[in-house]
């Protein structure tokens, strides 16, 4: 079961981040590399369906998520208009100019809105994880090395960690991006930076409850290695309440990725992207006829980040009932 | 108010003619009646009953024992009479009456002035009943305040004079503490003074000493079975230790899957048993006097059904000797008077065909062949943490295929000796020869997999000693591959069935997650994963204390049996010495890091006794009649091993205690027969003079 999952994790994620991460390298072809994915996101959505069936607030997260992977690995191959191509501009949505249709309007520069925002989730979705993840990573393995090995081990990690909590989490991206450079790669580093220290704690707090137990105990007792203990004893137990907090944190990460480009930090135009968006269409929205620039792309994170926050909701409610 | 009451008391007396079946004591009206109650829990798949069809009268001063394994309704009765079911509960048959008010049908403001007034409960954590931070007296002052708006000097007045009466030495001091600044055994009689303090006419006590050590318990113990006759207050006692209900109730009701099987006097229950189940529950109970080759332990083969699919008819019906085909399982058993005087019946439709005197189906005994050599030396081990001295000049030694039982209290320091011995710390000085190799400072990661092999423990939780994510074949096969057993995959998938047709257990449990296991079944795995490898030692650090009575006995059996056929060495680490007399040949008994007596078995469970030893055994419940004790209560809590006591360790609660030396100079170690030594500085003639603790009474 679980292996089936991560294979099914990675036909979709994998493809997506190669072709939204290097999408210029790989040239016209590129869109193939999607085609994996589009069934295994189907899969993936039957499946959180079957599973979470008790739990009516997942399954609409799931749907919710679902969807929106669904729009990012399709989007190459839905009828939609060239979302960098300026075409008319300032149309109100429903409207049709030279027999084009324009459902959601267009922006100042005459892109079609749709096509913008179909395409936007896929830049959210793929750092949005790819950050999380490695935050994951990072603040995981620390959590594990803290809270077993305790001692010295423990008083780096938790030093560590607290002085980047001690930044306050804008000042920390600023921080970061101003002094790397603003690309993806350095919004993984600066999510890394905020979220890992907390992830840390989160970890280290299950670990250290977790070690106490006789199972423990008992691979000590038959001279396993500690990072046997700790990758193969310790996290598969650990990974309920991680597994909600990822959830969560996902939700997190979308906000603050959205947040920086809305703020031109980080991802660069012309690439479409809802925080990007949501910054160009800001002037034109002050004008009520012209606010769906902003509130199509606003509603569009506010539903993905609803999405991970129902299922993090459904899991954590399902976990308490058994 | 007066006229309120006999009105209600009359209305309990018709109840109790319509339901015909209790004796009537003249002119005594029960203060809380059952009358055919049952519960369920919602479950996902429909309700669960979890108590069925129970009855219970319990007069005013008398103390009802409410016994039974885990999962068999007991603490649910209790928290329907509180009315604390929750969301799930749901009271869906009979009635409760308390002095003849149906408790059932009362809300809001008059249920609160019942609970924690009239009913008082006592639960099995003292710590979760008080609140950390408030001082203990300000909590007790709480109840006549609240209760009987009392004012605050009076109450606190009132609140010392209880913790007097609850024997709490030093009030003063304690009533300024707070809660995590006294032991267990005093937190447990503040609990017991606050549910006293408001005057309840019932008190409920849900296992109230489990928590706690063996010679504090006994001092508990001794409290409540006191509180009826100082106090007035009837009780229900809700335990798992049938010793327990035999040493504070007057009555006992046995409980097996929800249903009550057996009710009556405890005299009557435990000496003329009309229930299968109580039989099978005392043959599986060791009892002073006997031991693993005289009388062995029957077990009860099977599990209790799960509520979700009881058998049709009998409960016990699968489980029982005595079962008859389409009798048994035709239609539910109703209870049948026995003894209508003393109230006593049974839940069982062959009570008049067995031949109840006749003594049981005994085990297969066997005998002991002698021991062969040493295989562990340990000599003058001691460690240190910081100031804390958890292990002080230990000494003793064992042989091959004995069983050496390690008995002590919390912080006596045997599972600091466990740890030194497994090599997951290392001790400051002393030695361990295990065949010939030096252990004491030799951590496991240097060990080499050939000793790691012969040295192997059985771990205590078995909720605990599984790892929850993997398979239990995968875990057991980590064992076989890690120690180097056996390389060959298919050899180490064949071995895994070996292991648990050694243990008993069929081979697709490896298929399994421990989730899907009973605590017995799981503390078996435990025990197939430490054979694993042949050890010549093995640890057991109380293997046993956290399993049913009726499971006890068969996973006891079973490590007897594998260790018969292995001649391995078994380190038995308990603090329950019923168990230990039944189990092991030697016993080494510590006492705060130091060992006070060791010797044959035989020879610590008879005079000379080390003070402390006596106590121990005093203060082991013991349900079956044939035997009464001696009582020896020890004054105190046990000490903090940061500050041990100067001279003897066990001076500050040894009731034989010689001021002047007992308290200043460590005690000599006096050798009375061969390999029986006993630590202390009473004179030689004293300790002979020793009464015995367990006598067999004369009937």
């Amino acid at each position: 079961m679980n292996s089936r999952l991560a294979i099914l994790l990675a036909l979709i994620w994998l493809p997506l981040t190669a072709y939204v991460m290097f999408r210029s390298a790989l040239g016209a072809h590129g869109s193939y590399l999607l085609l994996p994915a589009i069934p295994s996101v189907i899969v993936l959505y039957v499946l959180a369906l079957r599973s979470w069936r008790e739990s009516w607030v997942a399954m609409l997260g799931a749907t919710l998520v679902c969807f929106w992977l669904l729009m990012a690995v399709t989007a190459p191959y839905l009828p939609l208009l060239d979302p960098n191509k300026p075409l008319v501009p300032l149309v109100t949505p429903g409207g049709i100019r030279h027999g084009v249709l324009f459902l959601l309007g267009s922006d100042l520069r005459g892109r079609d809105v749709l096509s913008r925002t179909v395409w936007g989730c896929q830049r959210v979705l793929v750092w949005g994880i790819t950050a999380t993840s490695v935050a994951y990573v990072v603040g995981a393995g620390a959590g594990l090395i803290g809270g077993y090995l305790g001692g010295w081990w423990d008083e780096f990690v938790s030093f560590a960690s607290n002085v980047l909590l001690s930044f306050p989490v804008m000042v920390l991206y600023i921080l970061v991006l101003n002094l790397l450079g603003q690309s993806g790669f350095n919004i993984i580093i600066a999510v890394t930076c905020s979220s890992a220290p907390v992830i840390m704690r989160i970890v280290r707090g299950l670990a250290l409850d977790a070690k106490s137990r006789d199972y423990i105990q008992a691979a000590q007792t038959r001279g396993e290695h500690p990072l046997w203990i700790m990758l193969v004893e310790l996290l598969p137990n650990v990974r309920g309440p991680i597994i909600v907090d990822a959830c969560l944190r996902l939700g997190y990460t979308t906000v603050a990725i959205t947040t920086l480009t809305f703020l031109g930090l980080g991802l660069q135009p012309p690439d479409p992207d809802w925080g990007l968006m949501i910054k160009e269409g800001a002037t034109a929205a002050l004008l009520w006829k012209y606010s769906y620039m902003v509130i199509v792309p606003a509603l569009s994170v506010s539903s993905l980040i609803l999405g991970f926050n129902l299922i993090a909701d459904g899991m954590r409610e399902m976990s308490l009932r058994d | 108010m007066q006229h309120a009451g006999m009105q209600s008391n009359a209305a309990a007396g018709d109840a109790r003619i319509l339901a015909g079946d209790a004796p009537i004591l003249a002119g005594d009206a029960p203060i809380l009646e059952c009358r055919n109650l049952s519960v369920s829990y919602a479950g996902r798949a429909g309700d669960v009953p979890a108590v069925i069809d129970f009855n219970l009268d319990l007069m005013p001063g008398e103390a009802h024992g409410l016994v039974g394994e885990s999962g068999c309704g007991k603490s649910t009765i209790a928290l329907a009479i509180m009315q604390y079911l929750g969301k799930a509960g749901r009271v869906v048959g009979g009635r409760i009456l308390f002095e003849g008010r149906d408790l059932l049908g009362m809300r809001g403001a008059e249920l609160r002035a019942i609970r924690g007034g009239a009913i008082a409960m006592i639960y099995q954590e003292p710590m979760a009943s008080l609140n950390p931070s408030m001082t203990i007296g300000a909590q007790l002052i709480e109840v006549p305040m609240y209760h009987e708006s009392m004012g605050r000097r009076d109450a606190a007045a009132r609140a010392k004079s209880m913790l007097d009466r609850v024997r709490m030495a030093d009030a003063e001091r304690i009533m300024r503490s707070y809660p995590h600044q006294i032991s267990g055994g005093q937190q447990q009689r503040i609990v017991i003074a606050m549910a006293l303090l408001s005057n309840p006419r019932l008190l409920l006590l849900d296992e109230p000493t489990t928590a706690l050590d063996v010679t504090v318990e006994a001092g508990i113990v001794d409290l409540i079975r006191n509180i009826s006759a100082e106090f007035g207050t009837s009780m229900l006692y809700i335990s798992h230790n049938l010793g327990l209900v035999r040493e504070t109730c007057d009555r006992v009701t046995v409980m097996y899957s929800g249903e009550a099987v057996e009710v009556g006097s405890v005299a009557g229950v435990f000496r003329g048993m009309r229930h299968p189940y109580t039989r099978g529950l005392f043959a599986s109970m060791p009892v002073p006097s006997a031991d693993k080759n005289s009388r062995p332990l029957v077990s009860i083969p099977g599990q209790p059904p799960s509520p979700r699919a009881r058998p049709p008819g009998c409960s016990f019906g699968p489980r029982c000797g005595f079962f008859a085909a389409g009798r048994c399982d035709a239609a539910p058993v109703s209870m049948s008077p026995i003894d209508a005087a003393q109230g006593h019946a049974s839940r069982c439709l062959r009570v008049d065909e067995i031949a109840w005197d006749a003594p049981p189906a005994p085990g297969v005994g066997s005998t002991t062949a002698g021991f062969g050599e040493v295989v562990l030396k340990v000599n003058d081990l001691s460690k240190r943490y910081r100031r804390v001295s958890a292990n002080d000049g230990l000494t003793f030694d064992a042989r091959r295929g004995e069983t050496v039982a390690i008995v002590g209290e919390s912080g006596c320091g045997k599972s600091t000796f466990a740890r030194i011995l497994m090599g997951l710390i290392q001790a400051d000085s002393g030695s361990i020869d295990l065949a010939g190799l030096e252990l004491s400072r030799l951590p496991v990661t240097r060990r080499s997999a050939d000793t790691i092999r012969s040295l192997q423990m059985i771990f205590q939780n078995p909720f605990d000693t599984l790892n929850p994510s993997h398979t239990v074949g995968s875990q057991i096969a980590r064992v076989i591959r890690k120690l180097g057993v056996q390389r060959d995959e298919s050899r180490i998938r064949e071995q895994v069935f070996d292991l648990l047709d050694l243990v008993k257990l069929p081979r697709d449990f490896a298929e399994r997650r421990p989730r899907q296991l009973s605590g017995g079944q799981k503390q078996r795995i435990g025990v197939a994963r430490a054979f694993a490898g042949a050890p010549a030692v093995v640890v057991a650090d109380e293997p046993l204390s956290a399993l049913d009575v009726s499971v006890q006995a068969a996973v006891t059996e079973l490590l007897i049996d594998i260790q018969r056929r292995e001649g391995t060495t078994l380190l038995f680490i308990s603090h329950d010495l019923s168990v230990v007399r039944y189990l092991s040949d030697r016993i080494v008994v510590m006492y705060l890091g130091q060992i006070m007596e060791q010797g044959r078995t035989d020879q610590v469970f008879a005079p000379p006794y080390h003070p402390y030893t006596e106590a121990l055994l005093a203060a082991v419940p013991i349900a079956d009649q044939r035997y009464a004790k001696r009582k020896v209560l020890l004054s105190g809590e046990i000490p903090s091993a940061s500050n041990p006591p100067a001279g003897c360790r066990f001076s500050t609660r040894c009731p034989y205690r010689i001021v002047g030396t007992c308290d200043l100079d460590p005690p000599p170690v006096q050798e009375f027969a061969a390999s029986h030594r006993i630590a202390c500085h009473l004179p030689r003639e004293e300790l002979l003079a020793m009464q015995p603790v367990f006598q067999e009474a004369t009937l």
